[in-house]
Formats: structure tokens, sequence, C-alpha cells
């Protein structure tokens, strides 16, 4: 599945709810069920402070391909995060550091990503590409 | 004595009230907006509303230094809306009343000028509560002059220790600045007590009130304070414009902050001498509509019963923090004896982040993270809490309807 396909599944998916409860459920959903960074990987280097959250980011290049993981002390935060791993994993440098990331918008979601949410979102998502240009350069 | 909570709360003509204001009657995503931010900034009435229209559409003229008529006009009403004020507050001299830029522009003022007039090893004495923007000030201050910062301590209640506060008190104290209301806590600070402790040792003391202007009455003289700062737009004023009031005698005695237009008297290439109070704190075009309608905002408060309206916002804080209690892990933070307005609370395991965000969801407007007070969250071991803060034009069901957000979010969140 390319990285556009997953961000159309995802719509997809969201696309059933027109009640924000009921989105934010599922992603609370999202948030509690998905397995994320190991808590001795909570490292300081790793962290990303928020105002409002925090987020922790681990980065590697298997076979040419990113792989990322994640977590957040904030379960949104988190769900959000599963989602943005869930179209960025196992994808090209190439591929993250050109990528847009247009479904979060497309969800009803943008604000979670707006400088002043500082949730630590954005940092995440700009760290991601930042990780993957360096490894497109390699 | 929970009847009688309830009892004053529903004798209270809080919807009079709330048709002044225009912006509480809106919706968000589809549900009437329960707005419970007072503390980060209040909404304003129709008459402040229209006067900032009325500035702009028939007297906007700079002031001060004109000839003409509408210059006369701004001129006027920006210092009538200065003895408004003053009026208002109870200080002594018109002059004593300056317009800032907000609390932190006024605290800022204070840190550098009365801080021109401090030496090495000076002590500065503010409290684990505060603000940032009356915590930073003074550590540049410190950092530049090489004066030491000391914090008045607090216990478990969010209560200063006035004990340990005296004890800080030395010979070498040049100034005591702590804020009135909490904006985290709600904690009501003894000021007056403050005050007399930091002149015995000829301290001045600087009171931060930007969360206490608007819900009781300040009197310069009864507080004896040395400096006041507070913000327009949390007493139900425009954004952008705030007030210091400092006693004559200090403000004489401290250079100029900013210079420019306005704060001189006369300018050479060799020499510029400085204009009298107030203005030589006043440089540059101030922001004309603000401090008009900042008046305008006093005005309106003078017309109504300030005391059945601090009386109503207590009870309704008091209905809060009990209804919220019944919530299962749910946690106040900042039980002070002497509180008010100001409702923070944690709910046990939960990021206040998530309940603020399905809170937003549901249409109701509290404040989550830290508050600019991170020494607070570090004392108290946490990320932030969830903060509702209250003004005269909210109501019981509003409180409800924040209870059963609360409810549901932690359901959804568990």
């Amino acid at each position: 599945m390319t990285l556009e396909e997953k961000q159309q599944d995802i719509i997809d998916e969201f696309a059933i709810y027109d009640d924000w409860m009921d989105k934010y459920e599922y992603i609370i959903e999202l948030g509690k069920d998905l397995p994320l960074i190991s808590e001795n990987n909570k490292t300081d280097d790793r962290l990303i402070e928020g105002c409002q959250s925090r987020v922790w980011l681990d980065t590697a290049v298997v076979d040419g391909k990113m792989q990322f993981s994640a977590d957040s002390d904030a379960i949104i935060t988190k769900g959000i995060i599963g989602l943005l791993i869930r179209v960025m994993n196992n994808e090209t440098p190439e591929d993250i550091a050109t990528a847009d990331l247009h479904f979060i918008g497309d969800i009803g979601l943008q604000e979670h990503l707006s400088p002043t949410r500082a949730n630590g979102l954005l940092s995440m998502v700009q760290k991601m590409k930042l990780s993957a240009l360096k490894a497109a350069a390699i | 004595m929970p009847a009688m909570t309830e009892e004053k709360i529903e004798k209270f003509d809080v919807e009079s009230i709330r048709k002044e204001f225009p912006a509480l009657s809106q919706q968000v995503y589809g549900k009437d907006l329960v707005y419970l931010d007072n503390g980060a900034t209040a909404q304003k009435p129709k008459v402040v509303i229209d006067a900032i229209e009325r500035y702009y559409s028939k007297e906007n003229s700079n002031i001060h230094r004109g000839v003409h008529y509408l210059s006369q006009k701004a001129t006027d009403s920006y210092e009538s809306a200065r003895k408004t004020i003053q009026q208002y507050i109870n200080a002594p001299l018109e002059e004593e009343v300056l317009f800032t830029s907000g609390t932190t522009g006024a605290i800022n003022l204070v840190a550098f000028s009365f801080g021109e007039l401090l030496k090495q090893d000076d002590e500065i004495i503010i409290s684990a509560m505060e603000h940032h923007s009356n915590i930073v000030p003074w550590q540049m201050l410190c950092e530049r002059k090489g004066c030491v910062l000391k914090v008045i301590p607090m216990n478990d209640c969010g209560e200063l220790k006035m004990d340990e506060y005296s004890l800080l008190l030395t010979e070498k104290t040049k100034l005591v600045a702590v804020t009135h209301i909490s904006n985290t806590l709600g904690t009501i600070n003894p000021v007056k007590k403050i005050t007399q402790m930091a002149h015995k040792v000829g301290a001045a003391v600087l009171i931060d009130g930007a969360q206490s202007i608007q819900h009781m009455p300040v009197d310069m003289q009864d507080l004896d304070c040395d400096f006041y700062a507070f913000s327009g737009h949390k007493v139900f004023g425009p954004t952008g414009v705030g007030i210091l009031y400092g006693k004559k005698e200090i403000l004489d005695r401290m250079p100029p902050y900013q210079g420019g237009g306005d704060m001189i008297e006369k300018v050479t290439f060799e020499k510029t001498t400085y204009n009298g109070l107030p203005h030589k704190f006043e440089a540059g075009t101030p922001h004309i509509a603000g401090g008009i309608c900042l008046g305008e905002a006093f005005r309106y408060l003078e017309g109504l019963d300030l005391v059945e309206l601090q009386s109503y916002e207590k009870e309704l804080a008091i209905y809060a923090e009990r209804e919220l209690l019944k919530i299962e892990g749910l946690r106040i933070i900042g039980t002070a004896e002497n509180k008010t307005s100001v409702v923070s609370f944690v709910v046990e395991g939960l990021h206040p982040f998530d309940i603020g965000t399905l809170l937003d969801k549901q249409g109701i407007a509290v404040r989550t993270g830290h508050h600019c007070t991170q020494p607070v969250m570090n004392y108290f071991g946490i990320p932030g809490t969830v903060r509702a803060s209250f003004a005269f034009y909210n109501t019981k069901k509003e409180v409800d309807l924040l209870v059963k957000g609360v409810e549901r979010s932690v359901n959804m969140l568990k």
C-alpha cells in the first residue's frame, strides 16, 4: 500500500463518524490499543516537549525504509500519533520527506497539528521529516 | 452548606447580565458555548464593543499633541478614562495611574525602571505561585544587576507560608512581588499583610492584580502597595492595554522605561529632559481606543452591584467544586481557605489535555496545561490542570454542563 493509499484508508474509516465525540471515541481507542515506544526508550533525546502534552519519537532506517515508534502522555495525542505512524511507517525517506499529510485535515483534526496547539505533534512530524531527509541524503 | 449555595445562585439575575455580552450567545460545534476561560480573558459587554466602534468611526485621532477638534476630543476621552480608573481603584493621584500594554508590560516596566535603582546583592522576593510574567522579569533583573531572588513557599493547599515569608525579609529586601489572586489555584493572598511586613523592612511591594481587579474591590490606599498591575482584557475591556498604579514618590525616583515621543520635555542631540508623570512612562502613541474603552468597562462595572456579583461568583465556584468532587479520581488543585472563581483539577491517570479536548468538543471552553505557572505544576508533580475560571455571567446550568462534560470525558478516556 502506498503512503497515499494509507491516507485514503484512514479518511474512509473516519467518514462514518459525523459526531465529534464518536470520532474522538475512535481516536481514544487507537490511542489505548497501540503498542508504541518501549519504556526504556523514553529517553530525553527522544522527548519532544510540548506546552500541553509530551511526545517521544524513535526513528530508525531498516532496509532503506523508515521505522518510527512514538508515544505521548496524552491519549488523544497518542491516538493521532498512531495514525501518523500508520501512514509513515515502512516508507522510503524520499516519500516521507515529500509527503503531504492531508489526511489529518481531511478527518477534521488539523487543529492538532497547529503550532498553537503546542501538543508536540507538529514538532514530531517535523522531526520525522527531518530524519527522513537525513536518511535520504546519506 | 449545600442548599444555601444553590439558593444564593438561583436568586441572582444572571440572564439579564448575559444579554449584555454578545459573545456568550454563540454556538461552537453546534452546541451552546459554555465559556469558562475567564482567567485567560473576559468577554466584553456591548457598551465596550460599541465604544470601540464609536472611537474608530467618530473620534479617532492622536492624543496629547494636536490642536484640532478630534485630537482634543480623543485626549479628553483618554484622560477621562484614566480618571475613571483612578477613582475605581482609589488611587490618590491621577498621575499615579499609568496606561501600559497589560500586566506583563507593567511588571516589565517596574523590573526595568525600579530595577535601575537597585544594586548587587539587593534582594527581591516573589512567591511560589506566581505567573511567569511575575517571575521572569525579576530573574532578568537579577541577572542584569546581580540581585538575589527569593521565593515564599506555599503549602499543599496552595496557601503562602507567611511565617517563612517573615524569615525571608531582611534589610536587603528591596521589593516583594506577589499575586493578589492566583490564576491557577484561585488563592486570595493576604496582600495587605504582605505589604505591611515588607514596608517594615523598607521594601516596596508590587501586587499582580491581573486576576483580582475583576473579582473584588481593590483600594490602593487601603492596600498601601507601591505598585499594582492589571490587564484591561481580563476586566471586560480590550486587549493590548493595562494599568500600572505606582505611588508618585516612587515613580518620581524611577528613570523612564521606554524612550520616544510624549515622554519627553525637551530634546536636543546634546541632552533630552523627560516629562513628568504619567507621561514619563507612556512613550509613543498608546492603544488609545484601548484606554478609552477600558474606562468604559470600568464605568459599566460601577453600574453593577459588585458585592452581589462577587458573592455570586464565589458561590458558583464552590458549587462547581462540590459537584466535580463527586467524580471518582478527581482532585482539586488549590484548596486554600480563602479562594474564589478558579477551579483547577486533575483526574487520576488522565492527562488534562485529553479532558480539555473532549470538553471543547462538547462546547465547553476551559484551559489546560500549566497556565504559565510551571513552578506550581512542579510543586504538585503534575503536567498541568484543567482550569475552569468563572465570571459573573456564568450560570449554574453551565456548571452542570461542565460537570456532565467532565464525567463523559472521563468515561471515554478510562
